[in-house]
């Protein structure tokens, strides 16, 4: 048996880009500081060093001008992997992702294709300023023709960013910041069992469903640890690939647990969660014992870092949420509450 | 950097005062023949007279299949053709061209087939044609944004150690999108082989150049990028071509970008679906029509023994024949199939969109039900 080591997010992202560069003449990584710094989090650590400027390097800074020279590169045969330095800074790049990276190959019928990858540090809870914390995965994942991936452990950040480097598609890349430093013992080596496009069930639980993707995921784990305590077992999905989106493995958990709570960072207006609510509704109906509810952020801009804490979904708010799926048999009347407008 | 070298690199980046020009509107050779740049030669001119008779046909006749209601919008570049074949002639087969909406002559002129030109304003589907085979990017529409597919293409170029160039075809009112300033700026920093070509029709939409820049000329955009410019005369095939010659064999030879701006203008409305009259007067246009590339050059290849009786008969029936191809063939009736909504937005459809699949086919199959009762 290989052996493990402890690994953080971080470090399995940069392994991954390394034997992606080295397996690959045609990859090739840019962006804003990626060269001999590193990144401004480290993940191209050594890149530049290790590879040479031809394989990764500094570009203008300027965000439509590396997806748009991407999107060119990719045309003539390489493989880019580029990186946005924050979510909020690639705004200036989502004409040229929602208009060329998402359509190319649907607008010339499979003649031409970008396998290239859009790496996004994204999400928050790090403490960051205003524009270095948005959740803007709704924005990708409302785009037809972008896969959107987003690993919660290192090992799939290992392997989902590899499965993303070596697809014929483009890959919006969401990395949540606040796991880079988080680590666990694991062997890159080896490839775990699920493949691109299939969720996880990172905890198995009879009672209901806790559905969940990249920094939501260890907040659902440490929910269901003490929903545990209380004797409510949850069952944790980390979708992992937020497009593809797996049904199959969703929908089994809930029409198993016959209960659902998704669980998102971002808010929760016409978000990610709202999808997968909508969908489970309408799979899952006759299994379900209480409405499907969704835990997410608040519908304002990313507060300041001494308010992030109250706009955050943490454990409180994700048993608040158990609290509601009527193990009790009384219906939810929340919404009748005081202040609400219904 | 010594003051005088500084002085060089400066005006090696600046274009002329004034737009190139060897031919002047009356078809006379102009008294003093730009210097720097060599005169091409009469084969190709012939050869360019030949294209500019067919894509003024092909450009009339798109816009007469556009009233009979067979297009969906057609972007006449009715007088722009020395723009639209100069830059085509100035490219090897195996350079990359980006073009606009505006530049369908030009990829008639490349070669593509007139029908799948027209694929994309027919309706059938967004691009009719192969970019990988003809080496021709699908014609966009967001403004600006292929300016910068050029510049990653010349850069892959570059790096595969291959000679290729690329060329992307621009307006003037699309210099004023930051996209244009990105991709100058990345290609002179990255030195990569590519001519950004505007085609300064002095409108956007209905919006004058006046109001796009301040600039003496948008030529002078590319000096504050290290971006070598040069300024021509964009109804004078011969100089369009000679100047987008040069211009391509300094990228060629690994010299970095160059922009280049042609003053020309648009005869027609933006598309059939504008009204030109509310923001233009028809003096400006005859003015302009006065200046016609086309017969411009016929005038002088005629005067220079170049071009005979015999040879503008021959383009002309050519075009003739072009033109009633095209019409039988966009007179047909085509049947857009439904099903091939899903099978290009990922290499292999999600599972979502193949049950989005199988419910098309279902409602499909319903409506002709219906249909037969
Ligand atoms: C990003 C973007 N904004 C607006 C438009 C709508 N639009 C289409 S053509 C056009 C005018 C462009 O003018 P110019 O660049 O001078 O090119 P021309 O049409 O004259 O060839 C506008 C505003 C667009 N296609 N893309
Ligand atoms: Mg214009």
């Amino acid at each position: 048996m290989a052996e493990t080591t402890k690994v953080t997010m971080a470090q399995a992202l940069n392994t991954a880009l390394r034997d992606a560069l080295r397996e690959d003449d045609r990859v090739l990584v840019f962006g804003e500081d990626v060269g001999p710094l590193g990144g401004v989090f480290r993940i191209t650590d050594g890149l530049t060093r290790d590879f040479g400027e031809e394989r990764c390097f500094d570009t203008p800074l300027a965000e439509a001008g590396i997806v748009g020279l991407a999107v060119g590169m990719a045309m003539g045969g390489f493989r880019p992997v580029v990186e946005m330095q924050f979510d909020a800074f690639a705004y200036p790049a989502f004409e040229q992702i929602a208009s060329h990276v998402a359509k190319l190959r649907n607008r010339t019928r499979g003649r031409l294709t970008l396998p290239m990858v859009i790496r996004v540090p994204y999400a928050g809870g790090i403490g960051g300023v205003e524009h270095h914390c948005d959740s803007s995965e709704a924005y990708y994942a409302h785009t037809p023709g972008l896969k959107v991936v987003t690993p919660a452990t290192a090992e799939d950040a290992y392997w989902l960013l590899r499965d993303s480097i070596a697809d014929p598609d483009p890959v919006v890349f969401l990395e949540p910041k606040k796991l880079y430093w988080s680590r666990e013992d694991t062997d890159l080596g080896r490839r775990g069992a699920l493949p691109f496009g299939r969720a996880a069930v990172r905890r198995e639980g009879r009672d209901a469903t806790v559905v969940a993707y990249g920094p939501s995921v260890p907040v659902a784990l440490a929910a269901a640890e003490a929903a545990a305590a209380e004797g409510i077992e949850l069952e944790v999905v980390d979708l992992r690939t937020i497009v593809p989106f797996d049904d199959e493995t969703v929908t089994a958990s809930v029409r198993r647990t016959g209960r659902c709570l998704v669980v998102q960072e971002a808010q929760g207006f016409a978000g990610v969660g709202a999808e997968i609510a909508a969908r489970v509704q309408e799979r899952c109906f006759h299994s379900l014992a209480a409405p499907v509810l969704r835990v997410a952020g608040f519908d304002i801009p990313y507060p300041p870092p001494k308010l992030e804490h109250a706009h955050l979904p943490g454990v409180d708010r994700v048993l608040d949420a158990v609290d509601r799926l009527q193990f009790g048999d009384e219906p939810d009347t929340r919404h009748l509450l005081k202040g609400a407008v219904a | 950097m010594s003051v005088k070298s500084l002085r060089q690199t400066v005006q090696g980046l600046l274009p002329s005062l004034t737009p190139v020009r060897f031919v002047a509107e009356d078809g006379t050779p102009v008294a003093k023949p730009p210097v720097g740049y060599s005169e091409p030669s009469e084969e190709a001119l012939r050869e360019a007279y030949r294209r500019m008779v067919l894509g003024r046909r092909f450009d009339t006749q798109a816009t007469a299949l556009t009233k009979q209601g067979r297009l969906a919008v057609y972007p006449s570049s009715r007088g722009q053709e020395a723009c639209q074949i100069g830059a085509v002639l100035a490219l090897r087969p195996d350079d990359w061209l980006f073009p606009t909406y505006r530049d369908s002559v030009a990829l008639v002129t490349r070669g593509i087939d007139p029908v799948e030109v027209l694929t994309l304003l027919r309706g059938d589907w967004h691009c009719g044609y192969d970019p990988a085979a003809t080496r021709v990017a699908p014609q966009c529409t967001p403004l600006a944004t292929q300016v910068l597919h050029a510049t990653g293409m010349a850069e892959a170029q570059r790096r595969k150690g291959e000679d290729g160039v690329a060329m992307a075809l621009i307006g003037d009112g699309a210099t004023s999108e930051g996209d244009f300033h990105e991709a100058l700026n990345f290609a002179a920093v990255l030195r990569a082989p590519v001519v950004f070509f505007v085609q300064n029709n002095k409108y956007a939409i209905s919006v004058p150049l006046a109001r796009q820049t301040a600039a003496p000329a948008l030529a002078y955009k590319g000096i504050g990028y290290g971006v070598r410019s040069e300024q021509v005369d964009g109804n004078d095939l011969v100089a369009v071509l000679a100047v987008l010659t040069d211009a391509v064999a300094h990228a060629r030879a690994g010299h970095g970008p160059v922009l280049v701006e042609a003053h020309t203008y648009r005869m027609d409305a933006h598309t059939n679906a504008d009204d030109a009259t509310r923001y233009r007067d028809a003096e400006e246009v005859e003015r302009w029509g006065a200046a016609d590339p086309l017969s411009r050059l016929e005038t002088h290849l005629r005067a220079r023994g170049v071009l005979t009786d015999a040879d503008t008969a021959a383009a002309r029936e050519e075009a003739e024949a072009l033109a009633a191809d095209l019409r039988t063939r966009m007179n047909a009736d085509t049947t857009a199939d439904p099903m091939e909504l899903f099978d290009h937005v990922y290499a292999d459809p999600t599972p979502q969109l193949l049950e989005q699949r199988a419910q098309l086919a279902a409602e499909l199959a319903e409506t002709a039900l219906t249909q037969e009762d």
